[in-house]
């Protein structure tokens, strides 16, 4: 009994481990995209966090203090992005890749030259990190579970929410009913930043004790995926989230098994799959995800 | 209202609203010159004028979409800043834009509450706003059914939607912009009925539009506009279509010049058992059938949205079909031996399309190679692998010489001229073959008066030629005043086809709401 039950728990332990990040940031995604802001920047957002809180913690011995300085980069790096494509009307798919090049490059440059470690930070203490509370797991997982119904509720259940999915599919509707356009997305977009930061946090600090290079490792990408996936709607993208987490744990699991019959599986077939499943899948057999109306089209008053 | 500070003598209502100098420029473009008006409260007025007359301007300015340069607004008397629309709601002001600002995926409730939802959670304000709507309801009986998603709605549903958002937020004047554009002759009655009831309750109505006719059924005074500036203010009962539409022009005009009897030749074109779906895989045209003969002007009327798009888009060879059969000329297109628009081209048909600016020509091309568009491989403008300048620009001065395309200027970006303009390049650009079938969508749409009369010149000139017009419009004068045949579209199947001398507006009306569907269907 125990040779079943032992693995299948821990495997879906470690789903829910690597699901963190991925609801953190698809949440994130989606309360931008549902705004009509393309978030592709999660990935350098979710690195540029987990450097900075790594950083922090390095230096000041608190974890508390890495979530702040996660948050805060996340938060202004979502700022920067605002400025371009909400105040400047810039493309937003280049704006997030940009960033998520710049971030690529700037935290191993400066994790060099702060640390001199090749771009990893220190190895963090267990003060300096986040550790698990109950059943194994830390804050950070129970805060990503609850924020998918808290999200859920949020733009289903208020003033906020309504407003984010009408500036989303139609910004003049929103506009002529005397509302910012702008100052809504916005709003999308920080809170973006923030729950990136948490994601990024939690890489670095909490599932990890430290940073090391590109430790996204496209997880921010997955999380995109799950969002549309998950058609832009809470509850669907946590299953999808889930879903993709679990193909990772088992990835790992399956690490140098044989099966019987197939021989060793390639670990990179099963750490494909998340993107092999969501091509095939939005082809045809979930139907059709529909974006926001007015998703990556900038706001601009119409001259006639 | 009640606490009013400097509260006028008894007995003389101020005016609802009052602009005084009101001035706007757009880079070159004088929008709003000087305007001055007064519209009395509880009362209908209109706004007539062209294209570009400034009277969308002049209206967004008192809605707060745009800010005036200079000028006053007074509302009921009193000076005014109104710097954004919720500074217009707060007023009282509620608009109705001629391009709904709706929420497709939202409720007919949710999309009311927009703006105004009483309260950071949504649940208490949904309750109280529903209760408002029922209210509304009952007092004005606009038929909207609150839980009703949007985008379901017919667009005159949906324009009532419209008008329940301004109720809802207490609007005392409101503004249609262009409300009849996308209405059956029903809906259009409809809406006035709705627009009557509002007024005799007090609330001040003032609706923008080109339609003189309109103006004359429903308004209680009109002010006509023109290049920016009020050219002249009338009491409706006082004046007529002639004098109003003389004053929008600043020239005599007519629309209704004397057209020869028609002599229709050999079927040019014949359409058997058209189907089609979209994308989403929605049915848009079914059991189309109708043929096209030489010399012979055939309207197709209908709401727009109806198939009409689908239709000029599967016989310009753009759209595939589902099934059915389509011969021009001794070529037969059915779904497995498609047609491509060259291919439709190289059979002497040509295409104005619809949407000028998606379909027509490319806005960031020189004129010149908007007037090749579609014709670029022709020999004449090609020189060995290359384009040949020098021949398309001479082709493209020629053109313009003969369609009176202004300004002159072939290395005008297409964007560069005005709207009318550019429909008569195209148009220079597809007659200059002396076309057998001529496909026209929306010749006219957004041009002045002076443009349509043009527009509708050069179609009977290419009718009387011996070519087979096939004319979309959703303008019903259009197609009565033009057409030797009359086909009615409604939800992508022909409803029905009239004779010229058996079609008036009525009638059409009747087949364009579904009358003759229903009836099929019973």
């Amino acid at each position: 009994m125990d040779e079943l039950l032992v693995p299948l728990l821990s495997t879906l332990g470690a789903t829910l481990r690597v699901a963190t990040p991925l609801i953190l940031c698809a949440m994130a995604g989606l309360v931008s995209e549902r705004s009509g802001v393309i978030d592709i920047g999660l990935e350098g957002k979710m690195l540029a966090a987990a450097f900075s809180a790594a950083a922090m913690a390095a230096v000041s011995g608190s974890a508390w203090a890495g979530l702040g300085a996660g948050i805060l980069t996340a938060v202004m790096l979502s700022g920067v992005h605002g400025f371009a494509c909400i105040t400047h009307k810039g493309d937003q798919v280049v704006s997030g890749v940009a960033i998520n090049i710049l971030v690529s490059g700037l935290t191993i440059v400066l994790g060099m030259a702060w640390f001199q470690r090749g771009g990893q930070t220190p190895q963090l203490p267990p003060e300096a990190r986040f550790m698990p509370v109950w059943l194994g797991h830390n804050l950070m997982v129970y805060f990503a579970l609850g924020l998918v119904p808290l999200v859920a509720w949020v733009l289903g259940g208020t003033r906020f929410g309504l407003r984010l999915r009408a500036v989303g599919e139609n910004p003049q509707a929103v506009d002529t009913a005397g509302i910012s356009v702008e100052g809504l997305r916005y709003r999308a977009v920080l809170i973006g930043g923030v729950l990136t930061g948490i994601a990024g946090t939690y890489l670095a600090i909490a599932q990890n004790a430290g940073f090391s290079r590109d430790m996204s490792a496209g997880q921010g990408y997955i999380a995109l995926a799950a969002m549309i996936f998950g058609k832009w709607r809470p509850w669907p993208t946590l299953g999808a989230c889930l879903m993709f987490g679990l193909l990772d744990a088992v990835a790992i699991r399956l690490q140098g098994v044989a099966i019987a019959g197939i021989g060793e599986v390639p670990v990179q077939l099963v750490q494909a799959l998340p993107y092999a499943l969501t091509v095939i899948l939005l082809a045809g057999f979930i139907g059709k995800a529909v974006a926001p109306r007015a998703i990556g089209v900038p706001y601009v008053k119409d001259r006639t | 209202m009640a606490a009013l500070a400097a509260e006028p003598p008894a007995g003389i209502v101020p005016p609802a609203v009052s602009l005084i100098g009101i001035d706007k420029r757009f880079g070159a473009v004088h929008a709003n010159r000087a305007v001055d008006l007064t519209i009395a409260r509880g009362s209908i007025a209109g706004i007539v004028g062209e294209n570009g007359a400034g009277k969308s301007t002049l209206m967004s300015i008192l809605y707060g979409f745009y800010a005036a340069d200079a000028g006053e607004i007074r509302i009921r008397g009193r000076p005014v800043s109104i710097r954004n629309s919720s500074d217009a709601i707060a007023l009282g002001i509620g608009m109705v834009h001629q391009h709904f600002m709706l929420v497709d995926t939202f409720t007919v409730l949710e999309n009311v509450m927009l703006g105004a939802e009483g309260g950071a959670v949504l649940a208490a304000g949904l309750r109280a706003g529903r209760a408002t709507l029922e209210r509304l309801e009952r007092d004005y009986g606009l038929g909207v059914d609150p839980d009703a998603l949007v985008g379901d709605l017919p667009v005159g549903a949906q324009q009532r939607v419209e008008i329940l958002k301004a109720l809802y937020r207490g609007a005392e004047i409101l503004i249609l912009d262009e409300p009849t554009g996308v209405l059956t002759p029903a809906e259009t009655e409809q809406l006035f009925r709705i627009l009557r009831t509002l007024k005799a309750r007090g609330t001040t109505v003032i609706l923008i539009t080109h339609k003189l006719r309109e103006i004359m059924a429903v308004t209680d005074r009109v002010v006509v506009m023109r290049a920016g500036a009020v050219v002249a203010e009338r009491d409706t009962a006082a004046t007529t279509i002639e004098e109003l539409a003389e004053l929008m022009v600043g020239r005599k005009v007519r629309l209704d010049f004397a057209i020869a009897p028609c002599r229709p030749g050999p079927v040019l074109l014949k359409a058997e058992h058209l189907r089609v779906r979209d994308g989403r895989g929605v049915v848009r045209l079914d059991e189309v059938s109708f043929e096209l003969r030489a010399g012979e002007i055939v309207g197709v009327a209908g709401v727009s949205g109806n198939g009409q798009t689908e239709l000029l888009e599967v016989l310009s060879g753009i759209r595939p079909l589902e099934s059915g059969r389509l011969t021009v000329g001794d070529r037969v297109v059915t779904a497995e031996a498609p047609a491509d628009p060259a291919a439709m081209r190289a059979l002497g048909l040509a295409h104005v399309p619809e949407d000028r600016h998606r379909l027509g020509l490319v806005t960031a091309f020189a004129a010149t190679e908007s007037s090749v568009l579609g014709y670029q491989r022709d020999p004449a403008y090609v020189r060995g692998p290359f384009s040949d300048q020098p021949a398309m620009s001479r082709h493209c001065a020629g053109v313009m010489e003969r369609y009176d395309v202004r300004p002159r200027d072939p290395k005008l970006r297409s964007a560069g001229f005005s709207g009318g303009n550019q429909q008569k390049l195209i148009l220079g650009r597809e007659l200059n073959r002396e076309p057998k079938i001529l496909l026209a969508g929306q010749p006219t749409r957004g041009l002045d008066i002076g443009a349509i009369e043009f527009v509708h010149r050069r179609l009977i000139e290419r009718r009387d030629a011996g070519c087979a017009v096939l004319l979309v419009s959703v303008e019903l004068e259009e197609i009565l005043s033009l057409s030797d045949r009359i086909l009615v579209m409604c939800g992508g199947r022909i409803a029905g086809q009239l004779d010229r001398a058996e079609a008036d507006e009525r009638k059409i009306g009747l087949l364009m709401a579904g009358a003759q569907g229903t009836a099929q269907a019973a």
